[in-house]
């Protein structure tokens, strides 16, 4: 029996399979009194809520990260034992878990809830989804099960609430049984080595001395101990106890497994009553046409299809209204020749309008595509589609050491790397992870489009590009975008990191509706946890560089400041690192000003164009006119010896430049946030700018040479 | 070797790769029943069905599961 800490609350910690239904429990419990953070140095997300007894007792819980095993195979497991086993600093040990199970498929299920049981901490165990497990014929003896494993048993509905009541109150107990656990024994050999496993460990620091013997198994027992946040010489202690344990033991995790699921099935045995004929589930069916080798390709066509259509057209609609809204507000704050301003003119406003504002609209703008993104992942998450996903697009996505669940992040990398690199949360090998998010941002996303159009329309001087030649040139471009994706994907697999490539076991959920309230709960959660630790970023480093554009400032002869701005922009401080990194970029064709333009769209790409309208005071408009007179401009452009500027061989040049540069310190925020250190995004930043770099001067020089 | 719509019962599997191990503790045991269901469009992964559960893993770890099919095991 355990009572401690009932005064402040009992700590809850709720565990299960991955779809047995958690999260949905965990709000229903919870409502809206819950706070979603993160476990300090990784990418899993921390979630933990509270409710009040009916006796007024507060009850915290913990919604821990869905877990087949506590043989950590993943970060997100070894959350789960680490919590459970109270090795995290940041997390209060649990006083009690509450099991989640499947009811439908409780066999697997109970495998979790076996070593839950072993804990020595107070366990109720919920079978959730009995509505589904009785349609395909499972009935469940709750009184013979709740004996059987000395622990509370509530049958629920927690999409529907049904059986919520019931473990409230069995939550809210003073006192719970301990439970029995299903192996009766540890066999004698293992159970020595790990007490001795224990005694080495505790020795080195890595256990108390006091730990049950599980501690160690569980560490040792452990996929690879080097992702989870122990220790490097604790790594070597937890090697070193394996290989002493698989000497002594051989074979012993393989045993242990079997025992459980003999344990399991005893246990099923006299309690759950399985029907005669097994009809075909509705799983089934849909899986034969989504699945299928025509069929299913179409239907994935057609979901992603609808995706590009909602991240590329619908999104404009709320981005449009955002990008008024803040131009509203600059307008307020400048005024006109008849109204006054909000703010006098000077440094103060400028520092306002074009360094807040413009950075605080550059975070919220990426808000519409970040929910739709994270709405269409939690769609599919819930649906039990985005399994499918990944099951049809493995196979291309192995060739390059990736698995199918790299392919969806890179998707919506198309649409921008932003949300995309967010989205690679959802892969839980930490190294395939990091490979996505690596090579996510060579995806052409939409910000580079209007870059493109612009060189496009100025690869040929004075008239309209032919359509085909345009939508030819596109296309390459973005294929340029794919083909460095697999590039470097393959090499980073090769070389970066190495490592036998992840095996891909993924369980392939039954089919259900989805439930809204928890999708938008989720999307609320990525977008608040987007707007405070990248906006953050974002919104200084865009501050930083509106000064740079600012300051110093030029002014005339007799003090006054200039009203010239292409002149005050190449007085700059940004002017002048335009003229700084001339001799880098001259052997890709490119001056100063166009310097300029680079360092300006390091904010965001589409940046550029605005910046060159700046440069070559051409009144920016954001239609076909302003393209073209900014066009008509750049073909004017001469050399001091009166050859153009702008030859075909630059703005290939440029284009290049922009399909493999990382010019994005949005992406960079995130990239940071998503790794937790500045090692990767600086990694990113020199790999993608160095690979820019070289193929641009390659093709400059190429095209050069062949054209004189 | 199993072929798609074919049911067998798992015979061995090897020990200690550590991907395998997972797969025990997923339920595949000798003596455990598997469906072999299908085969992704492009040939790989494989989908099988085992415990009630449906499971999707890559050739290189399906093709180390010695099975029997039930018809040759009588069944």
């Amino acid at each position: 029996m355990k009572t401690t800490g009932y005064s402040e609350g009992l700590v809850y910690a709720l565990v299960g399979n991955p779809n047995c239904g958690k999260t949905t429990l965990f709000n229903a419990l919870t409502g809206l009194r819950q706070k979603v953070g993160n476990y300090p140095g990784v990418t899993i997300e921390r979630k933990e809520g509270e409710f009040y007894s009916q006796h007024g007792v507060r009850l915290r819980v913990i919604d821990l990260p869905g877990a087949y095993s506590l043989n950590a195979r993943s970060p997100d497991e070894a959350i789960l034992r680490d919590v459970l086993l109270g090795r995290r600093p940041d997390t209060p040990r649990p006083d009690r878990i509450v099991c989640v199970v499947d009811a439908s498929n409780p066999e697997r299920n109970l495998y979790l809830f076996t070593q839950i049981l072993e804990l020595g901490v107070p366990v109720i165990l919920v079978l959730n989804m009995v509505d589904v497990a009785e349609r395909n014929g499972l009935r469940f003896d709750v009184e013979r099960l709740a004996e059987r494993f000395g622990v509370p048993v509530i049958p629920m509905v927690a999409s529907q609430k049904k059986g919520l009541v019931e473990l409230k109150v069995a939550m809210s107990r003073q006192e719970l049984p301990s439970p029995k656990p299903l192996l009766d024994a540890m066999p004698v050999p293992v159970r020595g080595a790990l007490v001795r496993a224990r005694e080495n460990l505790a020795a080195a620091g890595i256990v108390a001395a006091t730990a049950s013997p599980l501690e160690p198994l569980y560490l040792i027992s452990g996929h690879d101990p080097t992702h989870y946040g122990i220790a490097p010489a604790a790594v070597a202690m937890i090697r070193l106890g394996r290989e002493q344990l698989e000497r002594e033991v051989p074979g012993w995790e393989d045993r242990l497994v079997a025992a459980r699921y003999d344990a399991i099935h005893a246990a099923l045995e006299s309690v759950v009553r399985r029907p005669e004929s097994a009809s075909a589930t509705l799983t089934d069916k849909l899986d034969t046409v989504l699945l299928h080798k025509v069929w299913g390709w179409l239907a994935l066509a057609g979901t992603l299809g609808f995706l590009f259509y909602l991240i590329f057209s619908v999104v404009e609609i709320p981005v449009g209204w955002i990008e008024s809204g803040f131009s509203a507000l600059t307008a307020k704050i400048t005024g006109t020749s008849e109204i006054p301003g909000w703010m006098p003119d000077g440094d103060l406003r400028s520092l306002m309008t074009d360094g807040v504002i413009s950075g605080v609209s550059g975070v919220i703008v990426f808000l519409p595509q970040i929910l739709i993104l994270f709405f269409f992942i939690g769609f599919m998450e819930d649906t039990g589609y985005m399994a499918r996903v990944a099951f049809l697009m493995d196979r291309i996505m192995s060739r390059v050491g990736l698995t199918g669940k790299s392919f969806l992040p890179i998707l919506g990398s198309h649409a921008c790397a932003v949300p995309g690199v967010m989205a690679a949360r959802t892969i839980e090998s930490p190294r395939d992870r990091l490979i996505t998010i690596l090579v996510a941002p060579l995806a052409a996303c939409s910000a580079r489009l209007p870059v493109y159009l612009l060189l496009i329309a100025a690869l040929v001087p004075g008239k309209a590009v032919p359509a085909p030649m345009k939508a030819g040139i596109l296309t390459g471009l973005y294929a340029a975008g794919i083909a460095g994706v697999f590039c470097f994907a393959w090499l980073f697999n090769k070389k970066l990191l190495p490592g036998a490539p992840s095996a891909m076991i993924l369980e392939l959920p039954a089919y259900k509706m989805p439930s809204f309230a928890n999708i938008a709960r989720q999307m609320a959660g990525r977008a608040w946890m987007f707007i405070r630790r990248a906006g953050t970023v974002i919104l200084g480093l865009s501050i930083l560089l509106w000064g740079a554009s600012t300051y110093p400032k030029l002014r005339n002869a007799d003090g006054t400041l200039s009203e010239d701005k292409s002149a005050a922009l190449a007085h700059s401080a940004a002017g002048r690192l335009g003229h700084a990194i001339e001799p880098v970029i001259r052997p890709m064709g490119a001056d100063w000003k166009i310097g300029i333009g680079l360092i300006s769209s390091f904010a965001a790409r589409e940046v550029f164009v605005s910046t060159m309208s700046v440069i070559y005071n051409v009144e920016a408009e954001d239609d076909d006119d302003g393209t073209r007179r900014l066009r008509d401009r750049l073909a004017a452009e001469r050399r001091p010896d009166g050859t153009p500027v702008y030859t075909p061989a630059l703005c290939a040049s440029l284009m290049v430049f922009f399909v493999f540069a990382m010019q994005c310190l949005s992406t960079i925020a995130v990239v940071r946030r998503e790794t937790h250190s500045w090692k990767w995004p600086l990694f990113q930043l020199a790999y993608m700018t160095g690979t820019a770099w070289l193929l641009a001067t390659a093709v400059y020089q190429l095209i050069s040479a062949l054209s004189s | 070797m199993l072929k798609p719509g074919e049911t067998g019962v798992i015979v061995t599997l090897p020990e200690g790769a550590p991907s395998l191990t997972r797969l025990r503790e997923m339920g595949l045991l000798p003596g455990t029943r598997v469906e072999f269901i299908r085969r992704a469009p492009m040939g790989d992964p494989v989908e099988i069905g085992v415990r009630g559960a449906l499971l999707s893993l890559r050739d290189a770890e399906a093709s180390l599961i010695e099975v029997e099919t039930e018809r040759a095991a009588g069944v």
